[in-house]
């Protein structure tokens, strides 16, 4: 979180995405705004994470447009994105922080104590100097979780963070996101798990074969999806 | 049979003796090699990172070029380079012929490719698995060039280690290039050669042992890296 002013809203318009001749998101349109945790819903191959890369500046969309409410540069610094595979530095587990805080451009005598800070959020205090790579699945998302956190972003991506995790190890990633969100962090989740979409989701965007086919308060699409698919999916009878 | 067993024993007595002439020589052979490999690294690390993380035309004629070149036969780098520095040859005027100089350019030039063309293949590897994160937070060239040879600092002290080895080994270059001249560009390799013919094996014998020490030290210096990165597996 920045002192100055958040860079959402961010408005995505008609955006397309095509790879070798196959239309993998086709007229995507939708806004996120600051503080609702808004949870990418959808079975898989429906081209959650190829959105979030998208959104995120990873991949260049064929058409449409992705703006922020900020200058390019700005946009850039103030988001951060937790992949479902963790990427770990080889190094240790509090110099994995500093290291994203360097390249960040954090002064380097503030980059300890807010790495630290992070670490005691994440619950991985004791484990600062372990490798990172030695580190158990749940431990690993944690200190991604971390890492992005002790950047400060305005918005943090989070692709299936708890994908190939246990329950115990789940819920302790889905109760960090949930520090994160009490923190002013707008958090924009991809899962295909419907139980994890309710327990976090303010608002749902419902994506399908690359369309997004409903978007709008959680709540609502639980109790009443308006389109046969999302019906589908809620009765866990749409398996792809 | 005989003549070997003399030979061990007089190659030992010299090894003991810190002979001059032998100090000199072997001492010679070091700093030549090992002033190659750092000029090596100096121009290999980047080369091969840059080849490793742009995309410009011909990138894969230069990545095949470079792991070609990591098999140059050192005679070959030697004529080359003795062409060049040749009082006719285009870099004649500055006298570096049948000196240590020409040797370390040679043997720089052996070592090289092999410097480039490993640091690309470890750096490409460990894009793979970093470069999201890198791009996640915006990581600017030169930022993301460190962290991959930061971290990938155990696979290329093994790199630098094998380059070593090639160069203090070879003779073909440094003979053409350096003449064996004595007490000037005579090293291990050329002066073992030069020994051997003349017969005098206790003296090439035990030269050949230093070598094998050092070849010894070298290679016992990447598996004591190896077995330690695989230790701290992950920092690997
Ligand atoms: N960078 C890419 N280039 C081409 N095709 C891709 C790329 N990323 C993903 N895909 C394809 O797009 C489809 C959607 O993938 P993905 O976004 O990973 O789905 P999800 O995350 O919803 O499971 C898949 O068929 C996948 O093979
Ligand atoms: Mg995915």
């Amino acid at each position: 979180m920045s002192s100055t002013v958040s860079i959402l809203p961010l408005r995505v318009q008609h955006l397309a995405f095509e790879a070798n001749g196959t239309q993998l998101l086709d007229d995507v349109g939708f806004t996120l705004e600051a503080g609702r945790r808004t949870v990418l819903l959808g079975p898989n191959g429906a081209g959650k994470s190829l959105l979030l890369r998208l959104c995120h500046g990873l991949l260049r969309p064929t058409s449409g447009k992705i703006q922020w409410s900020a200058g390019a540069q700005r946009a850039t610094r103030q988001q951060a994105m937790v992949f479902q595979r963790p990427v770990m530095l080889r190094r240790s587990t509090i110099s994995n922080i500093t290291h994203a805080l360097a390249v960040r451009g954090v002064a380097r005598e503030k980059r300890k104590a807010r790495a630290e800070s992070a670490l005691e959020i994440a619950g991985l205090a004791e484990l600062a100097r372990r490798p990172a790579r030695l580190l158990s699945g749940g431990e690993q998302q944690r200190l991604a979780l971390a890492r992005a956190w002790a950047t400060e972003p305005d918005i943090l991506f989070l692709d299936e963070p708890c994908a190939s995790l246990d329950p115990a190890a789940t819920h302790y990633v889905e109760a960090l996101i949930e520090g994160f969100h009490a923190d002013g962090t707008k958090i924009f989740m991809a899962t295909h798990d419907l139980m994890q979409a309710r327990r976090i989701g303010d608002e749902i965007l419902f994506l399908h074969k690359g369309r997004l086919l409903e978007s709008g308060d959680a709540t609502a699409f639980f109790v009443q999806p308006k389109t046969k698919e999302g019906r589908a999916f809620i009765a866990g009878e749409l398996l792809w | 049979m005989d003549t070997f067993v003399t030979a061990f024993a007089e190659a030992g007595a010299l090894l003991v003796s810190f002979d001059l002439g032998f100090l000199s020589i072997v001492g010679l052979s070091m700093r030549i090699s090992l002033t190659a490999v750092v000029l090596a690294c100096l121009i290999g690390f980047p080369l091969g990172a840059i080849v490793a993380l742009t995309h410009f035309p011909g990138r894969g004629a230069v990545t095949l070029l470079l792991n070609t070149f990591m098999g140059l036969p050192p005679v070959v780098v030697g004529l080359i380079v003795f062409l060049l520095l040749s009082r006719a040859g285009p870099l004649g005027v500055l006298g570096l012929l049948f000196t240590p100089a020409a040797m370390i350019i040679a043997q720089t030039i052996l070592v090289t490719p092999i410097i480039a063309a490993l640091t690309r293949q470890i750096t490409s590897d460990l894009w793979i698995e970093y470069g999201e994160h890198l791009r996640s937070l915006n990581a600017s060239p030169l930022g993301t060039v460190v962290t991959l040879i930061a971290d990938a600092r155990y696979s290329l002290a093994t790199v630098v280690l094998a380059g070593f080895g090639r160069a203090i080994a070879e003779v073909g270059a440094v003979m053409i290039v350096g003449g064996n001249i004595d007490h000037a560009t005579r090293v291990m390799t050329t002066a073992i050669a030069l020994e051997t013919s003349k017969g005098n094996l206790s003296t090439a014998l035990g030269l050949g042992i230093v070598l094998m020490a050092l070849a010894l030290a070298a290679n016992a210096a990447v598996q004591l890296i190896n077995s330690r990165a695989q230790r701290r597996a992950a920092l690997a």
